[in-house]
């Protein structure tokens, strides 16, 4: 039975859909007309990555694009994320960062800060909130998603 | 000698299930479980008889101190060191290198010398020697290793000239559990009267260590490693050369006479100890000596380097499974890759099933930096692991491929 829970659980934490990111992540590469760019470092695991966005002169993101390596948690975190803010106005980008470090630091869901986004596949990155140590490999692209926003070139971290 | 296979129930940590199964504990050079009777004395010291150490006339203060003095006795002759005086008390084997870089090399060294270290160096044998060169104008120079992981040593004694004033080395390897050739280093090192520190963190818990018989000039190693509590460790240094140190904190305790214009400091080893000590933690320490040598260090090596051959072999029959670090002579630790998986996702799916590894780059970030990886997966032994624990880890890695398959 505990062996039962233990697959279930762990089915939870690598659902087929962050398998399949972490395998074959979307937009990966660096992209020649990026506007803002941002590195994201978690030193305790040395998950190191590069976000790279193209923000229009509607101050929307017209391309989001990221490389680097890491554990399956914190690239296919990265991968989904280019994917959900792509055509995002930035400010809406910016609340996806608050929305998801939330959703996965937190226990309750119905924060208001979260309740206006649409997580959609966001969802399956909910596993890791079991796994306080795997917290910090989700977030890290959303970290280096704000610091992007916040400052055209610069660099985020975990800690 | 007490029968190895039962030592195992003497570890109250190892009596529990983990997410749903027996813990598997494989992560002991990160930091070793605790047998009862540490536990017990430092518990019974907090109970009966805590006072300050060295300080008190009163009964709970005499026996406070001859708890503590007791345990740099057992720690002098587990290393077999020349006196009680050469077996500094620290926090840990980092404390201890700090203590030699400050103390010992920050004085003596000015531009053009040099630290030699090994590439297999674990950062608490790397940084403290940054910061003193940074400090001095010395470089710090490094020995290669090859592909096994294993010292270079022609490489390393042609480092070796009269510009090198240190050389620090790893006893065994914390990340590839490479049996560093001590005796040829030392031997090599010490026809030039090159300075010799041995990072003992990883050998002392293993094997018998003999300090005069190395002939290395410091030893330095830690209480956590060897069954006892953490923020306890010990300095061995030559005792000639701790006499000519200036001591390294200022505080009570280290001093003979205080006034505003003048300090006479305390004799050996004493004079590098300021401050109220970790005296329960010392106490627990002294009494994992005591457990360590109740098993007896050979029946402890005897039986790591069995279950270690037993291991690698187990481990390199699985699908997938890249040894890293297989040199010629190896202690107690394993490090892997299992296909492509990064070693962070390996740690979550073992420890779901009961198996705790250490996992990243094990604070050697140069080693793996050297195999090109961002770390790996490592399993590491102590007296208290048995076949069962290795199959355990073996069948946890076939389900871990399963669902990354």
């Amino acid at each position: 039975m505990n062996n039962l829970n233990n697959n279930d659980e762990l089915q939870d934490l690598y659902r087929d859909l962050i398998l399949d990111h972490a395998h074959n992540p979307r937009n990966f590469g660096r992209p020649d007309e990026a506007t803002h760019t941002a590195e994201g470092i978690n030193p305790l695991c040395g998950d190191k990555l590069h976000l790279y966005l193209t923000i229009d002169s509607d101050n929307r993101i017209a391309a989001a694009a990221f490389e680097g390596s890491g554990c399956a948690i914190s690239m296919a975190s990265a991968s989904l994320l280019t994917e959900t803010v792509k055509n995002l106005p930035v400010a809406d980008a910016d609340a996806c960062f608050v929305a998801v470090t939330k959703r996965l630091t937190i226990r309750s869901s119905d924060s208001a800060a979260i309740a206006n986004v649409d997580f959609k596949e966001l969802r399956a990155l909910d596993g890791v909130r079991r796994y306080p140590s795997r917290v910090k490999c989700a977030t890290l692209a959303w970290h280096a998603l704000h610091a992007a926003i916040q400052h055209p070139q610069s660099t985020a971290t975990t800690e | 000698m007490a029968d190895i296979a039962h030592c195992r129930s003497d570890f109250p940590a190892l009596q529990q299930d983990v997410n749903g199964h027996p813990l598997v504990f494989l992560d002991s050079a990160a930091s070793s479980q605790q047998p009862a009777a540490v536990i017990d004395a430092v518990a019974r010291y907090q109970r009966e008889d805590h006072a300050n150490v060295h300080r008190g006339v009163h009964t709970l203060s005499h026996r406070a101190t001859e708890l503590y003095e007791g345990a740099r006795d057992k720690l002098c002759h587990l290393v077999n060191a020349a006196s009680r005086s050469e077996i500094i008390l620290t926090s840990g084997t980092t404390e201890s290198i700090n203590l030699v870089a400050q103390s010992y090399c920050r004085p003596l060294l000015g531009p053009g010398d040099q630290i030699l270290i090994s590439w297999l160096e674990h950062h608490s044998n790397i940084v403290p020697w940054q910061l003193v060169c940074e400090q001095t104008g010395a470089d710090l120079i490094v020995a290669p290793i090859n592909d096994r992981g294993e010292i270079e040593l022609d490489k390393m004694q042609a480092l070796m000239t009269d510009r090198v004033k240190l050389l620090g080395v790893g006893h065994v390897s914390n990340a590839l559990g490479t049996v560093n050739p001590l005796r040829d280093i030392i031997t090599s090192a010490k026809k030039l009267g090159i300075t010799v520190l041995v990072d003992g963190a990883q050998g002392v818990p293993h094997m018998n260590v003999d300090v005069q018989a190395l002939g290395c000039d410091f030893y330095a190693f830690s209480g956590h490693k060897m069954f006892g509590p953490t923020g306890t460790g010990v300095l061995w240094g030559r005792e000639k050369l701790l006499e000519e140190m200036p001591p390294y904190k200022g505080g009570g305790d280290m001093i003979l006479e205080v006034s505003f214009e003048n300090t006479v400091f305390n004799e050996l080893p004493y004079k590098f100890e300021a401050g109220t000590p970790n005296i329960a933690g010392t106490i627990g320490f002294g009494a994992a000596v005591d457990y360590l040598q109740s098993v007896g260090m050979q029946n402890i090596s005897e039986h790591e380097q069995a279950l270690h051959r037993y291991m690698v072999a187990k481990l390199a029959a699985v699908d997938g499974v890249r040894l890293i670090g297989t040199a010629r002579e190896q202690a107690s630790v394993q490090s892997f890759m299992l296909n492509d998986i990064h070693p962070h996702d390996l740690g979550t799916l073992l420890d779901h099933q009961g198996v705790a590894v250490r996992t990243g780059h094990h604070c050697a970030m140069p080693v793996m930096q050297r195999f090109g990886l961002p770390g790996t997966t490592r399993a590491s032994l102590a007296l208290y692991n048995n076949t069962d624990d290795i199959d355990r880890l073996i069948a946890a890695l076939e389900k871990a491929r399963q669902v990354f398959a």
